[in-house]
């Protein structure tokens, strides 16, 4: 598996890939030709269009959505329909929640990693081979299927209904690990640290004057994976929060279950959960991208 | 003694860099995991202070519950259904943006754009586009002269949906990660092969595929533990029911899992159920595996 993370040099690099043409006795490369734009811009409308969507069904009266031909442009009820969700649901406090729950996480995930990705990639200690191994193993193992011993300690520890109780089993992660250790590998040079040790400078010093201001790229890019996974985790807040006190997720799931669906209110609800990272997205997205392709796994 | 300070910190300071990691791990990812395998030979419910142990009594029941294999085959249906269009599609993708494009982040950004939608909106927004009465593809149909689908009820169709869901939000993220393996092959050999005439089709089943396998392989393996863990697509399709419909006709693994544990608060066989999945995903590694060393060695 190890064979499929190409190697992280740095978010410029991987988004800005492509060579500049080269020219073999007047053969120029072919630049892509109509075709493939009016393919490209097929599937950007296939991607878009279920948002799209929701955007229609959410900004419009639950009653219109029977008609023939159903509404395929935008209604006037958004605000209307915010309105509603959010007394149907208290979404005020679920994007706080999550908020504060992703936050939590990113930071826990981000430090955590950056410490142990240090130690692995440019410390010497034994058994250090035999540790990075089982990281790199345990990113595969679907913790998902622990979630009954999990929720026994929560229910234990009086942690259910809380955040503490999303927010610890998201401390940290070996996808992380590994991508801190991988960067790290390659943006410190070694003999900076060994210069640095020569200099009378204790490890600890090392980390803060040397690794930290180098990873500043990798650990921006591995805050937004990390948050993102965080926000949309669904499965395991499910299980331990409560509809009174949930995550945005939760909040989504509780509105669209029941016997009749009011599909109004539930796809303004997904609105809702959806625009904080749209936002995030179209400002970032070129260094998220940079992250998925320098070797994200799917959590 | 400044020289056994810095023994001292080069030997030993190492290890307080991973100790936080490995010490929320163990507690929070691979404790539950192993005591999950305890429960599992137990009469354990939340209601219950004793725990009886049963020994394997519970995996026994397990192989003769229907229930269990009606999941198990509703998983693997859907996973077949919804890998194979997304990995295909997903290489053609990644080789349309294997090119010298313009604006190459634009058209990345719009591939993984489903991927940043939560699996909860993504199942409530398509649970309406196949609603009954007013899904807009029952619409479509219609208006092509066509029947309307009760895609909840039928096995076939409510499996076809929830792969839909799956397709939509996983096909551009891996486009991406082959687009990464595909830009580690050499620009000559597709030079070369452009000189010789080759069709762009066939330099992607003649170079490139073969050259990223082992991603492809990767992608499986992803794939397959992705696809024991489906849940929300069928709970939220369904409405919020964890049977997954009315005959369990898209109940998954998962689903049933979450419907044993949180619903008949039967931990001991939910936990039997958990551990089986989890052996289901080691075999399928495992086979993953010995393909993966078998290709490399020839």
């Amino acid at each position: 598996m190890t064979v499929t993370m190409t190697r992280p040099k740095g978010d410029a690099e991987a988004v800005a890939p492509t060579p500049p043409s080269r020219r073999y006795k007047g053969f120029v490369e072919r630049r892509p030709g109509k075709l493939t734009y009016l393919a490209l811009t097929g599937l950007a409308l296939f991607s878009a269009f279920p948002l799209y969507w929701s955007f229609v069904v959410g900004s419009h009266d639950n009653g219109v959505l029977g008609e023939v031909p159903p509404p395929l442009g935008l209604g006037p009820n958004l605000f209307a329909n915010v309105e509603r969700a959010f007394g149907t649901i208290d979404f005020a406090k679920a994007l706080a929640n999550s908020f504060m729950v992703s936050g939590a996480i990113t930071i826990s995930v981000v430090l955590f990693s950056t410490l142990a990705g240090f130690a692995f990639a440019k410390l010497a200690f034994r058994g250090r081979n035999a540790l990075l191994v089982m990281v790199i193993a345990t990113m595969m193992v679907p913790t998902q299927l622990g979630i009954i011993p999990l929720y026994m300690l929560m229910a234990k520890i009086e942690w259910t209904g809380t955040m503490y109780a999303v927010v610890a089993p998201g401390l940290v992660s070996a996808f992380g690990v590994f991508f801190m250790t991988q960067y790290l590998g390659e943006a410190v040079p070694t003999e900076l640290i060994e210069a640095a040790r020569a200099d009378g400078c204790t490890t600890l010093r090392i980390f803060w004057h040397v690794v930290l201001p180098v990873s500043k790229p990798a650990a921006a890019v591995l805050g937004m994976l990390t948050f993102m996974t965080a926000w949309n985790d669904f499965f395991w807040p499910l299980v331990v929060l409560t509809p009174e006190d949930p995550t945005v997720q939760v909040a989504l799931s509780a509105l669209a279950s029941g016997y009749i669906t009011d599909f109004s209110l539930s796809l303004t609800g997904t609105i809702i959960a959806t625009v904080p990272l749209l936002v995030v997205f179209v400002a970032l997205g070129k260094h998220i991208i940079g992250g998925i392709m320098q070797g994200a796994i799917k959590g | 003694m400044k020289n056994l300070m810095y023994r001292l910190d080069v030997k030993g300071s190492p290890y307080l860099y991973i100790v936080p990691f490995f010490l929320l791990f163990a507690a929070f990812g691979i404790f539950p995991l192993a005591y999950t395998a305890w429960v599992s030979l137990h009469e354990w419910s939340l209601l219950s202070e004793t725990h009886t142990f049963l020994g394997l009594q519970n995996y026994r029941e397990l192989f003769a519950d229907e229930y269990f294999w009606n999941a198990l085959r509703n998983t693997a249906q859907i996973w077949v259904l919804s890998t194979v269009p997304q990995l295909l599609m997903a290489l053609l993708l990644a080789h349309v943006l294997n090119q010298r494009l313009r604006a190459p982040t634009f058209w990345r950004m719009t591939a993984v754009l489903p991927n940043i939608t939560s699996v909860a909106a993504v199942a409530i927004i398509f649970a309406q586009i196949f609603g009954k009465d007013y899904g807009l593809v029952n619409w479509i149909l219609e208006t092509l002269g066509l029947g309307r689908i009760d895609w909840q009820a039928g096995t076939a169709s409510s499996q076809i949906a929830i792969s839909v869901m799956i397709i939509w939000r996983w096909t551009g993220y891996n486009a991406l990660i082959y687009l990464a393996a595909m830009q580690a092959v050499s620009k000559d050999l597709y030079d070369a092969a452009s000189l010789d005439g080759a069709s762009s089709f066939q330099q992607l089943t003649r170079i490139t595929v073969p050259a990223i396998r082992p991603t492809i392989i990767f992608t499986v393996i992803i794939s397959t533990i992705g696809g024991m863990q489906v849940l929300a697509e069928p709970l939220l399709f369904g409405g919020g029911s964890m049977t997954g419909g009315s005959d369990r006709q898209f109940q998954t693994l998962s689903l049933y899992l979450y419907e044993v544990a949180f619903s008949r608060f039967d931990f001991g066989y939910a936990s039997t159920a958990a551990w089986a999945m989890f052996g289901i995903i080691v075999i399928v590694a495992a086979i993953n595996y010995f393909l993966t060393s078998r290709l490399r060695r020839s």
